[in-house]
């Protein structure tokens, strides 16, 4: 099998033109998505592909939109609703939390959700508070939903195709900043899939555990390298799947180090990480040699300032400062 | 294709059954049998029966938490929308979805919703599917007249019109949402053209009477299942009780109440049927006298059905 390398965007485009093809009942919408493209370019070409009836342009209604998206899928569509970001999202936060999770217990069973919500997540550069929003801990709130948050093309790709076969509402929370990311990803004719709730360690190591996923991995695996050069071996575990999280993985990595940093892209108040350290010193604390760290966002709505937008997100520098910590070195 | 002409007595056994239900509903509630919310919708009868009548059993039904007569209409148990108050797994919703949430996916019935608005997308959704399928399905979405300010509301409306999804926005305007007049929270004179700001055809309809409610919408749908549109019906209707049960209903005078008493729709369409020999008053009785006793039969299964199993908590937060 030769492997291609990819950009995390065409990965991406893969998974919709697959999917698309498999299932007649997979249409895409959202705004920007058919004439435009999409914003990010990331249904580039599936218009001419698929046609207007399954490649559909929106209004700037995400509300209305999103809704449509949860009742279409009430009668056994599969809707991919594409959010230009998932800072607009918010605008429809009662069709994603109230709707689209609930109404498989409010009807006693009776009616699943399989519909995808998609598009890019987290802080991307200099867009200021409105637009830079991670939302992963609000929607990882929510029983019924599922979250991921794929950091490769690879996972792009297989994360994605994974989500539309789900039948349940699930997120997959891009990141603006990783569509022009390259990586390895399987030939064509390999219907790749990755499951959702399955960790993967993207770097051995046996000092320190460094827990991340999305953004943070680029950030983990740089600081990893870095690390390398003072003797510091880190194993880097990608979440990739905020909810259901793939907890086996986290604690068999930190069986071998002992020692845990948690760097997420959201804030730190309730954040992801706030889960996974509870989860951690509940099941195995005997296994921990040191305090977890956790480096995130800081508290505050995001500046626009490159200087201040640098110093409120995580980074390599604070990152390897909090594993030194729980190193003792 | 249209469905055959429905019995208007049969019609009318529909409404005096859903009042019937409601009367034996509130009692319960009052007995504290039956907890959270519960909204009655004891003198709008004619509209949800009325559309029923105009349309086909695979028709898509959807509407917000004034649902009760919305199922039953659609041929739902009385025994199971009774249980479905008493919080009881035998109930449509299997006791977990509440008065304000009846569902019933084998009648077609998407719901019970109870955030004002928040079901006009997810009826565009239904429509959205139909045409998609190159269905002749007609989806009919029910709303109160608060809905009308929602953004929800009016996103749906111009994606309905934008996609011409074969949909019919059926507003029960009853004048009130709780305690607010559509006076004091909309800005028109009629409802009604609310659809004109959307290019979507609208008509006022006499809520109060069965006939024309049934008629009127039946030239919609033939209208909409020849080529798919949205169409909009302001319903005019009157709920007698409260906004819930605890409402009592001060915002309003005993003279108003009065009036739309004496314009009931289950006694107006029983005149019509009398009138034109159509219907003997000892039917009627016999009529009634099984409408109750379907109701009572119903709490006494409510009554004796089982709770939903602590174990089964987790069965529905996801599906494999
Ligand atoms: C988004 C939202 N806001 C407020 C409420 C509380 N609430 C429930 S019913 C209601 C009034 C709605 O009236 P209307 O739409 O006219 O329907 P009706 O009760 O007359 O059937 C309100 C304000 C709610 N359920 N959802």
């Amino acid at each position: 099998m030769i492997m291609r390398e990819i950009t995390y965007r065409q990965a991406l485009n893969e998974a919709h033109a697959e999917e698309l093809e498999r299932d007649p009942n997979v249409f895409l919408m959202g705004e920007e998505v058919a004439e435009y493209n999409g914003a990010y370019k990331v249904s580039q070409g599936l218009l001419d592909r698929f046609g207007a009836e399954r490649i559909i342009d929106t209004p700037i209604s995400e509300n209305g939109f999103a809704g449509l998206g949860v009742g279409a899928a009430m009668v056994g569509l599969r809707p991919i609703i594409e959010f230009m970001t998932f800072s607009f999202s918010l605008v429809a936060f009662d069709q994603v939390v109230n709707n689209a999770p609930n109404m498989l217990t409010m009807s006693g069973g009776q009616f699943n959700i399989p519909i995808t919500f998609r598009g890019p997540n987290g802080p991307a550069h200099q867009l200021g508070a409105t637009h830079s929003h991670a939302t992963e801990c609000l929607y990882a709130n929510i029983p019924g939903l599922k979250v991921c948050t794929p950091a490769t093309p690879r996972d792009a790709k297989g994360l994605l195709k994974t989500a539309v076969r789900d039948n349940n509402p699930v997120l997959v929370l891009e990141s603006e900043l990783l569509y022009s990311s390259k990586g390895m990803v399987e030939p064509l004719d390999v219907d790749l899939t990755i499951p959702l709730g399955e960790a993967e360690v993207k770097r051995e190591g046996s000092d320190v555990t460094i827990i991340c996923y999305a953004q943070t991995v680029p950030l983990a695996l740089a600081a990893a390298e870095k690390l390398e050069d003072e003797d510091i071996s880190s194993e880097i575990v990608d979440l990739r799947s905020i909810k259901p999280l793939d907890e086996e993985a986290i604690y068999n990595s930190i069986r071998k180090t002992h020692r845990v940093v948690i760097v997420e892209q959201d804030r730190p108040f309730c954040g992801v990480g706030a889960e996974v350290c509870y989860r951690i010193q509940k099941n195995i604390f005997d296994q921990l040699d040191a305090p977890i760290a956790r480096v995130s966002q800081e508290d505050v709505p995001m500046p626009y300032n490159e200087k201040l937008e640098k110093a409120v997100l995580p980074n390599v520098d604070k990152l390897i400062g909090a594993v030194k910590k729980v190193c003792y070195a | 294709m249209q469905p055959a002409e429905r019995d208007e007595v049969e019609m009318l056994s529909l409404m005096l059954l859903i009042r019937r239900f409601e009367e034996r509903a509130s009692q319960q509630y009052q007995a504290q049998k039956i907890g959270g919310f519960c909204h009655l919708y004891i003198g709008q009868e004619a509209v949800v029966v009325g559309a029923v009548a105009a349309t086909r059993d695979d028709d898509y039904l959807i509407t917000a938490y004034r649902d009760h007569a919305h199922a039953l209409a659609r041929g739902t148990s009385p025994d199971a929308c009774m249980a479905e108050l008493f919080g009881k797994e035998t109930g449509c919703s299997k006791g977990l979805g509440g008065s304000m949430h009846y569902f019933d996916k084998a009648r077609h019935m998407y719901g019970g919703h109870a955030i004002v608005g928040a079901h006009v997308p997810l009826a565009c959704g239904l429509a959205f599917a139909c045409k998609y399928r190159k269905e002749d399905r007609v989806t009919l979405c029910f709303f109160g007249d608060g809905a009308i300010n929602q953004g929800a509301f009016h996103e749906a409306l111009n994606l309905a019109a934008l996609y011409k999804l074969p949909i019919v926005f059926i507003c029960e305007n009853n004048l009130f949402a709780m305690g607010t007049s559509v006076k004091r929270s909309t800005s028109l004179k009629q409802i009604v053209d609310r659809a004109e700001g959307y290019d979507i055809p609208g008509e006022i309809v006499d809520g109060m009477n069965f006939r024309e409610v049934r008629d009127k919408l039946k030239e919609v749908v033939t209208s909409i299942r020849k080529e798919p549109h949205p169409a909009f019906m302001e319903v005019r209707t009157y709920r007698y009780r409260g906004h819930s049960m605890s409402d009592p209903a001060s915002y309003r005078t005993k003279d108003e109440l009065e009036k739309y008493r004496l314009d009931d729709p289950i006694i107006r369409l029983r005149a019509q049927l009398t009138r034109e020999g159509k219907l003997t008053n000892e039917q009627f009785d016999n009529i009634d006298k099984q409408a109750k006793q379907t109701a009572n039969d119903s709490v006494k299964f409510a009554e004796e059905s089982p709770e939903p199993p602590l174990e089964k908590l987790y069965d529905y937060t996801y599906v494999s």
